[in-house]
């Protein structure tokens, strides 16, 4: 419901805050705890989901730097898993751009960007004014940002406070966030087919190159996935 | 500043790099095409295989719970989260934690 009396700022800020902030939130915690389980630094840790505002992104970059892979090893298997995001904004764009505004708007909403927000903004955009999508997309994302920043302080935080088994249960949350935040997003065979394949590649990677299993598991796995699909679609449809 | 954080700084700035690029091309580019397609397998894959990699053989704090612990966790969390709740997200995730915590107490 959009009233003229609320900015679009304040307006996408109360949308946020609620079920969004929340399962966000709880994703955020247990990567927190995952990472301060895994030794790394608070301000590493805090920081990391300022700069990179991509939880997949984040867990690669703690998995594998725990398991002491290169700085370059790293930065290219975060840059990969974030290539989805070009066509995240490239899809986004015109819904903004009906309503045109100054240039370095766009490039600051362009970091703010998440698969939370995103999917989001696709499902609302139509509804709202498209003078008042921009602020309406500012105030939702910074929103999410400000509850994900507080749940990693905290997770990173209260998991040495919590008993020790109390504490793996909460980190345990992070790997589950993701299980399901993956399972639940694709609706169509190509996606299902490649998450199949790298849940097969990746442990087996993991045996022949610890350091570089994330990567062998997205670029074989995903290509093992996209050609199965596709041979299998042009099968069918042959028929 | 550390080396992690710097590390961070430089991953920031490559998932950055597709942010803006797509500001930058978003007039010129096609979103469903055949290697946006591939792309989002890779993408897909990776995350696919980094879970299940943590979950059969894990690294840091979760190497102290046992592999039956951690497949019973995860499968009562799918089942919450796509038969009970109807992809209540929240629901699956705390279920985990839930049955993980008692799981470990349980075995001590």
């Amino acid at each position: 419901m959009v009233s003229p009396a609320r900015s679009a700022f304040h307006e996408g800020a109360l949308h946020a805050a609620g079920i969004p902030a929340l399962v966000l939130a709880a994703g955020y915690m247990g990567f927190g705890a995952l990472a301060a389980g895994n030794g790394l630094t608070f301000a590493g840790t805090v920081l990391s989901t300022l700069f990179i505002w991509a939880l997949p992104g984040q867990l690669i970059l703690v998995e594998m730097h725990t398991l002491g892979a290169p700085f370059f090893a790293v930065l290219l298997s975060v840059m990969l898993s974030a290539v989805r995001f070009l066509p995240m904004t490239v899809v986004m764009m015109p819904l903004l751009r009906e309503a045109p505004r100054p240039k370095p708007h766009y490039y600051a909403a362009a970091h703010l960007v998440s698969m939370t927000g995103w999917a989001w903004a696709m499902a609302r955009f139509p509804a709202i004014p498209p003078e008042r999508r921009l602020g309406y997309f500012f105030g939702f994302a910074l929103t999410l940002m400000a509850s994900a920043t507080s749940a990693t302080a905290l997770g990173f935080l209260a998991g040495d406070l919590l008993p020790p088994l109390a504490k793996l249960a909460f980190v345990f949350m992070s790997p589950i966030y993701f299980l399901l935040m993956l399972a639940g997003s694709t609706r169509d065979a190509l996606g299902r087919a490649a998450i199949l394949f790298g849940a097969v590649v990746g442990p087996v990677a993991h045996f022949v190159t610890p350091q570089w299993s994330v990567m062998v598991a997205g670029v074989l796995g995903g290509t093992l996935g996209y050609a199965t699909h596709r041979a299998w679609r042009r099968r069918t449809r042959s028929r | 500043m550390s080396e992690y954080v710097l590390l961070v700084v430089a991953c920031g700035a490559a998932t950055y790099l597709w942010r803006g690029l797509g500001i930058a091309v978003s007039s010129r580019l096609a979103a469903d095409s055949e290697l946006f397609a591939w792309v989002g397998c890779v993408a897909f894959a990776m995350l696919a295989g980094l879970v299940s990699r943590i979950v059969l053989i894990p690294s840091g704090a979760l190497e102290h719970t046992a592999l039956w612990q951690r497949l019973a966790a995860t499968a009562v969390s799918l089942i919450v989260y796509f038969a009970v709740t109807k992809k209540n997200l929240l629901a699956g995730v705390l279920s985990s934690a839930a049955v993980m915590y008692l799981l470990l107490l349980a075995a001590g």
